[in-house]
């Protein structure tokens, strides 16, 4: 399924400075396969033992992922994914 | 160097006061582009906490959506510190996301006065920069 990628500020020196990419996959995690493929290191950013990293948010169009299936969210041709890290901190 | 208006300061540590002693959270933003922060938008801390602050996720996108429209980025990352210096603190280095924001520390610990100091963190490096205030116009 082919899908258009919405790339934040942070992750566009892994795309050559590009704010939106095609990826494809039948879920997120194979769209994220996918990206890895053309623009290596962008899925460490992304991903880690766990899964989807605490504070990146995927939007599959309008939809947080994490309401969704998380990486297992399946895709569908023509969907939108947004990646915007989380803006977050704290006193410690 | 984070030149801004006396009035987007006052409305910061309006912010910040209100919220305390959680953190309060929000973003300036403004044109794509030129460094000048112009729109203030305070957001909810949806962490809810004395020592942790975070957009909400889907303010977040609402947030982001609305500033590509308006061909916008953020200018500004503000937080507040309810009980420390405002200095970013370990956490905040880690999370910070957005290299070309200036990232405005408000620290509410005293009554009745406020610290406000600015900062780039680019890589986890944190530098602090000069702010310049501009006095706000009157019509």
């Amino acid at each position: 399924m082919a899908v258009e990628v919405s790339i934040p500020t942070i992750l566009r020196t892994y795309t050559g400075g590009a704010k939106g990419v095609e990826a494809s996959g039948a879920t997120l995690k194979a769209v994220i396969d996918d990206l890895e493929a053309s623009h290596p290191g962008i899925a460490e950013r992304l991903l880690d033992d766990a899964g989807l990293r605490r504070f990146v948010n995927v939007y599959l169009n309008d939809e947080d992922v994490r309401f969704l299936s998380g990486l297992d969210t399946e895709v569908s041709d023509g969907d939108s994914l947004t990646i915007l890290p989380a803006v977050a901190g704290g006193s410690r | 160097m984070l030149t801004i208006g006396q009035g987007l300061i006052d409305a910061m540590v309006a912010h910040a006061r209100a919220d305390h002693p959680d953190e309060a959270c929000g973003v300036i933003a403004g044109p794509a582009g030129l460094d000048r922060p112009e729109r203030f938008i305070p957001m909810v801390n949806a962490a809810r906490s004395p020592t942790f602050y975070e957009f909400d996720s889907m303010d977040l996108l609402r947030l982001y959506r609305e500033m590509d429209a308006r061909d916008e980025e953020p200018v500004v990352v503000y937080h507040s510190h309810t009980a420390t210096e405002a200095y970013p603190s370990r956490t905040d280095i880690s999370y910070a996301s957005e290299p070309n924001a200036h990232y405005v520390l408000v620290s509410t610990r005293e009554p009745g006065t406020e610290e406000i100091r600015s900062f780039r963190i680019v890589d986890g490096v944190v530098t602090e920069e000069e702010v310049s205030i501009v006095p706000a116009l009157h019509h």
